[in-house]
């Protein structure tokens, strides 16, 4: 069948109910553009039609949330006019079919998410999933992401701290790029995006307008990959980190000086998403100029151009009395701008183009009365056959011999050939720098600081996705408690399969339970997040990877945080939190020396997990170093101590099996004296000294040694030729 | 006396470099890259960062900014100009100071603290420290690595004023982290008074962030800039 026999909204992605649905709404068949509108409005990607429904069940309400989700960004309140901005976004399938443009184009996107919110992007974490290193397009794919949000972020002058990675089967052809932006504002900074006051005159900043990413969010981020998708590539937009630079200091500027009533950045579905959010918004309408628009190529459609996906752009309203010093400002910055629309009572966005009318809805239609979807949900048959393989653990392991294979593992290995190629000090506020369980930025002329932490954990995920997940929250808050900060908010990036499957979808909804649940047992509020569905190729569904980035916040923050790189000789080694449960299914243990991934994952203890972040929090204003244990269970986060303080370890009795059990909740704490002052239950296991990690009859090995296969894990593997296979 | 930090559009470091100047007790005045008049200032910085978006090739735009006249003209008054990073670049492309940067030797940006040994203290940047001495700097650069034609004559008029070194003060190939000529991090002109290095002075400046060694380079050049008489 060729495409002149498609019709044009199946072309764009759009079913014949969901047409339908139009054609009742505006009582007529839509216009061109107006399909056009409609089909990446009520796309997956923006509509979140499967989705919607279940992620109600996230709570944001707490004092100090100041905007939930909803606004391009969620705002929680530090106190003493200080604001947080955080957003987290996924560019999975643009990355892909274009690992360098697709991973820089998706940290400039989140970085307009922050500062349409008013506030100045202070940094920005990548959560990144790929396929094993062994296979050379794996590593051309993680090679360019990386290289793409070094090269966008470095260049846009925003901090990136790292983030963590997986490496897995299921990635290889559908790898996960997540990106995770916080910004920092004053109170009477804060802008929203509703539209208000008619006659006021809507202004497009920056990047002229192009046929780059046409169709992205509908053709590419809500649909399935198939062989050959490669030719998707001209869907993926471009980025021009110099040209956001530029936005981002005129924009500020105009917020600093007050110039803006509402403001939305151009992301999926570009100027139709834009005017008809920020109108709709403010229940408002529009009247909009396409002709007006300024563009890079003179003779796009007006589809093309309510589409277009061009990056570095922004819509911001503005009184007409302020239009010229807007412009003034803009021609500052060495930025275009363009008056394209104008705001008027009643509900319609109306459109024109050269003289004639090509587009006139409901404004807030294409957002409010967007399909949603109550798919259909089972418990996928997987299940029983995984649960029942279970780990096996032999009691007599070698610990020594079971680290050298470990820590030559790329998602347990030293990460710093990732974390050396982002500018990660920029503003000076980096106190923990990546390469530890968070990251910890103080706010100048203050006590505050802010730590976050982005976590994942696929094969948890999929071996029990309502545990998995509310396993990853556990982890996120504890990894920002051991750096002294309070969990404060959370947001979240589900990324899962095809939601027209029931498996799927069961993943799904079980996944947003147990992570709303561990939220709300921690009093932690879901302030935004982000569903990515479609993760699928040639009928493989990715493995369920919701991934969180939680905020912490301290005032005041430690003196001398806890690193890993302050255990020294003499000093003793605890472990505290809740007792080994035996926990070895989706074990580091059990995928590498085991290949196996199998059994049932031990549910976090929820009545334990508040003493136990507490007990963090407040050791970490006296303790040298805390560290989570996770990957790799004991005797993994105990290296990367000996390593990183270059120290070695008497560990005494604690089993083999003991040293690689992975169950949650648990902190290392490396202290100065014989006592450890915390009312969670804590058990001392050895003391700082040597140059061996010494775990008495379970085994050894040299620090040294240790040090050698961890700092080369990624490094061996990336010196190969990477490949576009 | 006020320290003018000259910020074109892609530069990001010019808050960093302004937040250490002022801690070491300095003023500072900000100045786009369009205006042409720094009469007043007692010194110039050029910041880091992607000035122009470093398209082309870095500091080859920047070059041609309407400030750099006035920023030469300077230079060749013997007003103390400081280049960091982007800065150093712009200012080896304007003609201030011998060699270019260019991409470095593994061709991966590389964002680290990495270790300096002073190698002469007749500088603006260098004076307040000793020779020999160690400094723990960040790095943060694509093109770090430094190249010049005329490499002898530099090393022979003593324009080197920092190589990159371990933390014993050992030069060699193991202790070069982008492949620059002779491990060279930063360099003076022959008059002295114009000086720039590759890492980040700005981001060693506090304890909190783990180095105050910069303070020893920033405290020098302000240093030079009270003694100006232009």
């Amino acid at each position: 069948m060729t495409t002149k026999e498609v019709p044009d909204h199946i072309r764009l992605g759009m079913t014949d109910d969901e047409y339908q649905d139009v054609i009742a709404l505006l009582g007529r068949e839509p216009l061109a553009a107006e399909l056009a509108m409609y089909s990446v409005m009520w796309s997956e990607h923006c509509s979140y039609k499967s989705s919607r429904s279940h992620l109600a069940r996230f709570k944001s309400a707490q004092p100090w949330v100041v905007v939930g989700p909803g606004e391009n960004a969620g705002v929680v309140d530090l106190g003493d006019g200080w604001l947080a901005a955080l957003r987290i976004e996924s560019h999975n399938h643009p990355s892909y079919i274009e690992p360098y443009q697709g991973a820089a184009t998706g940290v400039g996107g989140i970085l307009r998410d922050i500062f349409t919110m008013g506030a100045r992007p202070i940094a920005v974490w990548d959560p990144l999933r790929f396929g094993p290193l062994d296979e050379p397009h794996n590593r051309y794919l993680f090679e360019g992401v990386v290289s793409g949000i070094a090269g966008y972020g470095n260049a846009v002058g925003v901090p990136t701290l790292g983030g963590e990675v997986e490496f897995a089967d299921r990635f290889s052809r559908n790898p996960l790029v997540n990106v995770m932006a916080l910004g920092l504002l004053e109170k009477d900074q804060l802008v929203l995006s509703a539209a208000s006051g008619e006659g006021n005159l809507a202004i497009l900043l920056g990047n002229a307008t192009g046929r780059d990413g046409i169709g992205g969010a509908s053709i590419l981020a809500s649909a399935s990959f198939e062989e050959g998708d490669d030719e998707k590539r001209p869907n993926v937009q471009v980025g021009d980190p110099f040209e956001e630079k530029k936005l981002i200091e005129a924009c500020l500027e105009l917020f600093d000086k007050g110039l803006v009533v509402a403001i939305q950045d151009l992301g999926a579905a570009g100027i139709s998403c834009a005017t008809s959010e920020v109108a709709g918004n403010g229940g408002m309408g529009m009247d909009v100029d396409l002709d007006r628009v300024h563009l890079r190529e003179s003779d796009m459609s007006p589809g093309e151009i309510l589409m277009s996906e061009s990056q570095e752009r922004m819509l911001a309203v503005v009184t007409p009395a302020d239009e010229a010093e807007v412009l003034a400002i803009a021609d500052r910055w060495e930025i275009e701008a363009s008056t394209i629309g104008t705001v008027k009572q009643g509900p319609d966005l109306t459109i024109y183009s050269k003289g004639e009318l090509v587009g006139d809805v409901p404004a807030a239609s294409l957002a409010d009365d967007a399909p949603k979807y109550d798919r259909p949900a089972q418990r996928p048959g997987y299940l029983d056959e995984a649960w029942k393989s279970e780990p096996q653990i032999p009691d007599d392991l070698d610990a020594g011999e079971t680290l050298r294979i470990l820590l030559d593992d790329p998602a347990i290995g030293d990460r710093s050939w990732i974390s050396r190629q982002y500018d990660h000090m920029l503003f000076l506020n980096t106190v923990v720098e990546p390469g530890h369980d968070g990251c910890l930025l103080r706010i100048k002329g203050t006590e505050k600081a802010i730590a976050v932490s982005t976590d994942g954990d696929s094969l948890r995920t999929y071996l029990d996705p309502r545990r998995g997940s509310a396993r990853i929250v556990y982890e996120s808050a504890l990894n920002v408690a051991v750096t002294g900060a309070n969990p404060y908010a959370l947001v979240d990036n589900l990324n899962f399969g095809n939601p027209e499957q029931s498996g799927v979808m069961w993943q799904f909804i079980e996944s947003v339970e147990g992570m709303a649940a561990a939220c709300e047992e921690l009093n932690v509020p879901v302030v935004g997040g982000n569903v990515s569905f479609y993760n699928q190729t040639d009928d493989i569904d990715i493995y369920p990877s919701p991934v969180v980035g939680m905020m912490g916040f301290c005032d005041p923050m430690p003196q001398r945080p806890p690193r890993l790189d302050r255990a020294q000789d003499g000093m003793t080694v605890w472990v505290v939190g809740q007792d080994a449960k035996g926990d070895f299914a989706a074990s580091a243990y059990d995928r590498i020396i085991n290949r196996n991934l199998g059994g049932r994952p031990v549910d976090a203890d929820p009545q334990i997990a508040r003493t136990v972040i507490d007990a963090a929090v407040s050791l970490a204003h006296e303790t040298p170093v805390l560290h989570d244990i996770s990957i790799g269970g004991l005797g993994v986060a105990l290296a990367e101590i000996a390593i990183r303080s270059g120290v070695g370890m008497a560990i005494e009795g604690v089993s083999g099996p003991e040293l690689f059990d992975e169950t949650p909740l648990r902190f290392i704490a490396v202290a100065r004296g014989d006592s450890l002052d915390t009312e969670a239950p804590h058990t001392r296991i050895g003391a700082v000294t040597g140059t061996t990690l010494d775990f008495g009859t379970a085994g050894s090995i040299s620090v040294t040694e240790a040090e050698h296969i961890w700092q080369a894990a990624l490094p061996r593997r990336m010196k190969h030729e990477t490949a576009r296979s | 006396m006020t320290i003018a930090v000259v910020v074109y559009p892609g530069t990001n470091c010019e808050l960093d470099i302004v937040h250490a100047v002022n801690l070491a007790g300095a003023d500072t005045e900000m100045v786009w890259h369009r205006d042409t008049d720094l009469s007043g200032a007692s010194g110039v910085v050029l910041p880091g960062g992607f000035a122009h978006g470093d398209y082309l090739r870095t500091g080859a735009i920047a070059r041609f900014s309407p400030i750099m006249d006035e920023v030469s003209r300077l230079a060749d008054e013997g007003l103390p100009i400081l280049g960091v990073c982007n800065g150093f670049q712009i200012l080896t492309e304007a003609g201030l100071l011998p060699g270019a940067l260019v991409a470095n030797r593994d061709l991966k940006f590389i964002c680290e603290p990495v270790h300096l040994r002073v190698e002469s203290t007749d500088s603006v940047l260098t004076r307040a420290a000793v020779v020999g001495q160690v400094l723990s700097i960040p790095l943060n650069s694509y093109e770090g690595n430094y190249v010049a034609d005329d490499i002898d004559r530099i090393e022979a008029t003593g324009d080197v004023v920092l190589r990159y070194c371990d933390s014993d003060g050992r030069v060699d190939g193991s202790t070069n982290p982008n492949g620059s000529t002779n491990s060279i991090a930063g360099i003076t002109n022959d008059a002295r008074n114009v000086a720039g290095l590759m890492p980040h002075p700005e981001r060693a400046s506090e304890g909190i962030l783990g180095s105050t060694d910069g303070m020893v380079l920033i405290e020098g050049f302000i240093a030079s800039t009270e003694l100006v008489t232009v």
